[in-house]
């Protein structure tokens, strides 16, 4: 079976969605603490931002976009984009990303866009625009907008396929039935565990 | 156009002449680790995967199990090796912190590629490794197609020269290098120059695993005497052991920087809570913060020299009334030859406690979680606020001897002035 995604997946490489900004260095402690990697995703999801943005997890709704600084993700192998996912957040920008953080993002699913000086171009309640296959960004509610180097195909093919394990499934490593599912939150942390 | 050692590496398992900065090259992985975090929750058994021989299997961030989810991943990954025939499997009892295990089994081998689902599989460079962490769905995805992909990122060289002095060790240069220079997100690191002879391998160790708190890709050193004696003791490459080929750097590699550390200018430092990157100072000049708890341990210094230098700091002395002082040695093996050498009898007498190997207290999860209020000197990988447990503790870091002669003290002090006592 090809491992080329559909043009329906393709889709998944556009995302609208209004943006939640957060600051410069945020650490996967802040997302992920170690007391959540004791909890099952959903009740993990809620600790994410605890002490940077408390309530935060509860505020956030499906197809939001959250937005960073620099060195976004500093820190551990911790499956954090699935946290992002299991509260529906729909696409990551930062201005410069942790490369670890930056492939969980891709081997989830979860389309991630470096964008310099995000967060002075994006607050709070705006809406954005990303489109990974085109390169481009914009501020819907400001009408500023800009392009970006476009991700190797590679990489846009993963994120586009729903996420890595999606993939192997399609290749057969995994029963072809999962594939649907090991696309879910839940199970872009599974396979997988944690990692620290 | 010459290549940095990391380039040379990439290009070479990419099947390429050459590589550069900002390729995307597909390469294949010699050696994939996974940790017993991989198998806790929702493990998915593979149909297949792509080499039994090219996997080990490692049982170290909480063993032995702290919580009913991490022991639920006990069983999976004994019926993973046993299905697949996975034979190094480094279960309960011969186990470790992965990447100790991986150093002292040979597993990272010069000039080659591993992964591991582990944010500080960098240390690997140490031996020459292209060595990073991935995340636990990457290394999936490697387990079973044997291969990944990575962009080339500009290359930082940290050229040493001098030597390094007595009581300065190998995490005081990477607190100092972190200190001076900062980040290096989405760059490389490469350690080399005349300097390097006068740093143990230890020491190599650690720099190369906190190559990670800098935000870098992979950290990766230079192929010379020490490591050859190092392999040769091991007897990894010797005449009837498949051999393997050391990355050098090319004379007209380019870089993004080239940087020279003067290491015998070199003095302890102590980094302050929250990030590593431009918050230290030399221990001389950082406020004599009381301590709560000190934590000696992790991959970066848990070694057996750690453990070494914590036992010839606390030899004969008492820990100060009011603080805990955690020692944990970094694998069962480091644990057993601390124990016949004498370390962990004279770091027990001082007071301390000196817990099974794991990672523990360094992501803190288990044996050594502080509190809210309090203040921990860790030797470990992280100061990160909520790293080793509430997100209301401080926590500064410093080498294994700082926090030796600081939880003696009861505050943060200079191991050197201590042992003048
Ligand atoms: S000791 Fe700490 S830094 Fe090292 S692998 Fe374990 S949790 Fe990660």
């Amino acid at each position: 079976m090809s491992d080329s995604p559909t043009a329906a997946q393709a889709g998944a490489l556009h995302v609208t969605g209004r943006v939640w900004v957060f600051g410069h260095g945020l650490t996967t402690d802040d997302m992920y603490p170690p007391d959540a990697m004791k909890l099952d995703i959903p009740e993990a999801a809620k600790q994410v931002f605890y002490n940077v943005r408390p309530g935060w997890s509860a505020q956030v709704q499906p197809g939001d976009i959250v937005v960073a600084g620099r060195n976004f993700g500093l820190g551990s192998s911790r499956p954090v984009a699935a946290l992002f996912r299991q509260l529906g957040v729909a696409a990551l920008i930062a201005e410069e990303f942790n490369s670890l953080f930056f492939r969980n993002a891709v081997n989830a699913g979860l389309p991630a866009m470096t964008v310099p000086g995000a967060t002075e171009v994006f607050h709070d309640g705006d809406i954005a625009a990303v489109d990974l296959a085109a390169g481009s960004w914009a501020n819907q509610t400001t009408q500023i907008s800009g392009t970006v180097p476009v991700l190797p195909d590679l990489v846009l093919e993963i994120i586009a396929g729903g996420g890595v394990l999606a993939r192997l499934a399609r290749q057969g490593y995994l029963p072809a039935e999962l594939a649907d599912v090991l696309s879910s939150p839940s199970a872009a942390a599974a396979g997988q565990g944690s990692g620290a | 156009m010459g290549m940095t050692m990391i380039e040379r590496i990439l290009a070479r398992k990419a099947g390429l002449d050459a590589v550069g900065v900002g390729d995307t090259v597909t390469v294949d992985v010699d050696l994939t680790v996974l940790i017993d975090l991989q198998f806790a929750t929702m493990w998915v058994p593979p149909l297949r995967i792509a080499d039994p021989d090219k996997v080990a299997i490692v049982m170290d961030h909480a063993v032995p199990a702290p919580t009913i989810k991490d022991a639920a991943g006990g069983p999976h990954a004994r019926k993973f090796a046993a299905d697949f025939g996975i034979e190094r499997f480094y279960d309960v009892g011969r186990h470790g912190i992965c990447h100790q295990v991986i150093a002292e089994n040979g597993l990272a081998r010069p000039g080659e590629v591993l992964a591991c689902t582990d944010s500080h599989t960098c240390a690997a460079g140490a031996y020459n490794t292209a060595a990073r962490g991935l995340g636990p769905a990457e290394v999936y995805s490697i387990l079973c197609t044997g291969r990944t992909w990575f962009q080339v990122s500009p290359t930082i060289r940290y050229e040493l020269v001098g030597e390094l002095p007595a009581g300065v060790g190998g995490k005081d240069v990477f607190l100092h290098i972190a200190n001076e220079y900062g980040d290096a997100t989405n760059h490389n690191l490469e350690y080399g120059g005349p300097g390097l002879a006068s740093i143990p391998l230890h020491d190599r160790r650690t720099i190369a695993t906190q190559g990670a708190e800098v935000s870098a890709d992979f950290s990766t050193f230079a192929y010379d005497d020490v490591l050859a004696a190092y392999f040769d003791a091991l007897g990894v490459g010797a005449p009837g052991v498949a051999g393997f080929e050391p990355a050098h750097a090319d004379p007209d590699a380019a870089y993004a920087d080239v940087r020279e550390i003067d290491l015998s200018a070199l003095v302890p430092y102590v980094a302050r809570p929250g990030t590593v990157s431009r918050n230290g100072l030399p221990v001389t000049a950082i406020e004599a913060r009381k301590i709560d708890q000190a934590f000696i341990g992790s991959c970066a210094n848990g070694q057996l020299d750690d453990l070494r230098i914590a036992a010839e700091v606390l030899r004969g002395k008492q820990v100060a009334p009011g603080v805990r002082l955690i020692v944990t040695p970094a694998s069962q093996q480091v644990y057993r030859d601390a124990m016949r050498l004498g370390y962990l009898q004279d770091i027990a007498d001082a007071g301390a406690v000196v817990t099974n190997a794991t990672c523990g207290a360094c992501f803190g999860y288990h044996m050594g979680v502080v509190g809210p209020g309090e203040v921990c000197l860790t030797s470990s990988t992280r100061n990160f606020t909520g790293r080793m447990g509430s997100p209301d503790a401080e926590i500064y870091m410093a080498s294994p001897a700082t926090v030796a002669a600081s939880a003696i003290a009861g505050h943060i002090a200079d191991a050197r002035e201590e042992a003048a006592r």
